[in-house]
């Protein structure tokens, strides 16, 4: 999706991406009275020991409030993923601390949901097996577990597939069950680790505005990882801008596009502003572009005259 | 029929041409079979003897060699004696298919040989005993150890080194002391299987769990599942398919330490039926008995093979290479 509105020119003048309508300032304030879900302070990810070591996530800071959607994007290598596995508890910070509602995080647990880029539903499971998988670990009946089990599916319109095998479902059907298999466990915050990467466009469009759709009706704090600009800013309050090499925090963006969200604000003043602002931020933290310097390295093999340009 | 599609890189074959070939893998060997023993002037390198004529010392059904039967021909001939006269043959340790084909129907109606002996059927039932012990005792012990060395990286340490040292010594090789330990019956036959096949299955085993695609167990964490949870709950349910598949191999490995096995201590089962055919030159009698062990090994696979579909509907291995 990366360029496609390069060259749409705007009805008017760009504002900045500061610019809020009031309407949007109010929620910001309403956002951030709300109390912190997700607190991480100077956190920092260093792979490998002595001179093999690299940094991958270097003195990271910011917070999510209770409801808030938070996306974090940056470049290949930025370091994004790790961010999230740490926060899951999947891996291990080596500085820094991360705080949910106040408690430090050290181990993977059911009050931090996680949805990945790679399908993982159980094989083994039934759709509504798997909804029901975190509610019996965590100690649900099964009679109650089915019942919650059958709510979470109607919420995203698979009632009729409880019975499936995933390997029966589309891509996009998969990672529906895979959203609701860890809301069922009610966590306090949902961490999506590009859930929607491995999906075609237009699959990719449904998904992001049925993830809105859970997201507006139910108390869940959402960090969604992702490396596509406009799925950022049409998913997100604030967006976490990280460069790369080492993973360092650029800015936090709010996003002044009001909600509720529609594909019809693609080409609203206050998206392409915002686009602008990430695509300068995302582009300058890669100097050294090597794909864009193999470029001019093609040799012509057509011919002289036959010019397709 | 286009050729080249028969020959595609990576590719299934067309449905009709998997049913032939499927077919052809066991006629060609048969047919193979069939030309050596019923064309005359393919190898056929003796001749059995129909009339002895003036040979004192032939008599009729022996055998002998080509060369040596033509020099009594002409030794005959020259002396004015009427010649022996024979057929083409092969040599008695080749029967033919019919042969083979008319001695595993009798294996099965005439009585045994020997007084004391078995019948064909007993002395399989007692081998498929032994196979079964052998591969029930070490899947006892190395299913779970496997799955354990596949899962923590210390049962890993612990064992494998181990294993991996005690796999390469020949499980006959503990014939002797098996005796000396267990007595001459089923006891040291049971063992060599369980020798031969417990270290293979454990390494098989635990590579297979670590294949488990991490993934899921990392879904698993963040669901709130934690230690043997996590183990009885992810672990062993996702690679159950697979497991399954790895005991049909094992099975197969199994049966082939069987004849070792049964000539430990005192001979039994189908080792000892083959060898006592054998003595008597009833060879037909001995093919009839390996092809029926082939035939037991294969129609048990595949059984294991439906059943496992049956077992595991969502695994999608099974209808890739089905």
């Amino acid at each position: 999706m990366g360029g496609r509105m390069n060259k749409i020119v705007a009805p008017q003048p760009i504002p900045s991406y500061l610019h809020q309508s009031a309407a949007v300032r109010a929620r910001f304030e309403r956002l951030k009275a709300r109390e912190v879900i997700l607190e991480v302070r100077g956190l920092s990810k260093i792979f490998g020991t002595g001179e093999r070591s690299t940094v991958a996530l270097n003195n990271i800071n910011f917070t999510t409030h209770r409801r808030e959607f938070l996306c974090v994007i940056g470049p290949s290598g930025c370091g994004k993923s790790t961010l999230a596995r740490i926060v899951a508890g999947l891996e291990e910070h080596s500085d820094g601390e991360i705080l949910l509602q106040g408690k430090p995080v050290t181990e993977p647990g059911s009050d931090r949901g996680m949805v990945f880029q790679g399908y993982t539903l159980f094989p083994w499971l039934t759709v509504k097996k798997n909804v029901m998988f975190g509610l019996e670990i965590n100690g649900k009946g099964k009679d109650e577990a089915e019942q919650q089990a059958m709510q979470w599916l109607d919420l995203v319109g698979l009632q009729k597939f409880s019975d499936a095998f995933p390997h029966q479902l589309s891509g996009g059907m998969k990672q529906r069950v895979a959203i609701v298999r860890a809301l069922a466990n009610q966590p306090r915050i949902l961490l999506m680790d590009e859930p929607f990467g491995a999906l075609d466009a237009q699959t990719r469009c449904r998904m992001q505005a049925h993830l809105l759709e859970i997201w507006r009706k139910i108390d869940i704090t959402i960090v969604f990882i992702t490396h596509d600009l406009e799925e950022a800013i049409f998913l997100a309050d604030r967006i976490l801008v990280l460069s790369a090499h080492p993973g360092q925090v650029q800015e936090m963006i709010e996003v002044p596009v009001p909600r509720p969200r529609t594909s019809a604000q693609f080409l609203a003043p206050e998206f392409l502003a915002t686009k602008a602002r990430l695509e300068e931020l995302i582009h300058q933290s890669k100097p050294e572009d090597e794909d864009a310097e193999s470029y001019s390295m093609v040799v012509r093999l057509a011919d002289v005259n036959d010019n397709v340009e | 029929m286009k050729w080249i599609r028969l020959f595609q890189v990576l590719r299934p074959l067309p449905p009709h041409a998997r049913l032939v070939a499927g077919w052809l893998s066991f006629v060609l060997p048969v047919l193979v079979w069939c030309i050596v023993s019923y064309v005359p002037f393919v190898w056929h390198p003796q001749v059995r003897i129909t009339n002895p004529g003036s040979v004192e010392f032939l008599q009729p059904g022996m055998r002998m060699n080509y060369a040596a039967f033509e020099s009594e021909v002409e030794d005959a001939q020259r002396e004015n004696r009427a010649p022996p006269q024979g057929d083409l043959a092969n040599p008695i340790y080749l029967p033919a298919p019919h042969e083979v084909a008319i001695a595993l129907y009798e294996s099965f109606r005439e009585p045994p040989l020997a007084q004391n002996g078995q019948w064909l059927h007993q002395s399989l039932w007692h081998s498929i005993q032994i196979i079964f012990w052998g591969f029930v005792i070490s899947s006892i012990i190395g299913v779970p150890l496997g799955v354990l060395c596949g899962t923590y990286a210390i049962f890993s340490r612990i064992n494998e080194p181990f294993v991996e040292f005690f796999r390469y010594l020949p499980a006959p090789a503990f014939g002797a002391l098996a005796v000396a330990i267990l007595g001459i019956y089923d006891g040291p036959k049971i063992t060599i299987i369980v020798i031969g096949t417990l270290f293979q299955q454990v390494l098989i085993i635990a590579n297979t769990t670590r294949k488990l695609d991490v993934a899921l167990v990392e879904a698993a964490l963040t669901l709130g599942t934690r230690n043997t949870k996590l183990l009885f709950r992810v672990v062993v349910p996702g690679i159950l398919p697979d497991l399954y598949r790895d005991q049909r191999i094992l099975l197969g490995w199994a049966w082939t330490y069987l004849i070792v096995a049964e000539l430990i201590g005192t001979m039994s089962g189908i080792t000892w039926f083959i060898t006592q055919q054998a003595r008597y030159q009833h060879f037909a009698n001995v093919y009839a008995a390996i092809i029926i062990i082939g035939i037991i090994g294969l129609g048990t696979d595949m059984v294991l093979a439906l059943a496992g579909r049956r077992l595991f509907p969502w695994d999608r291995s099974l209808v890739k290479t089905a």
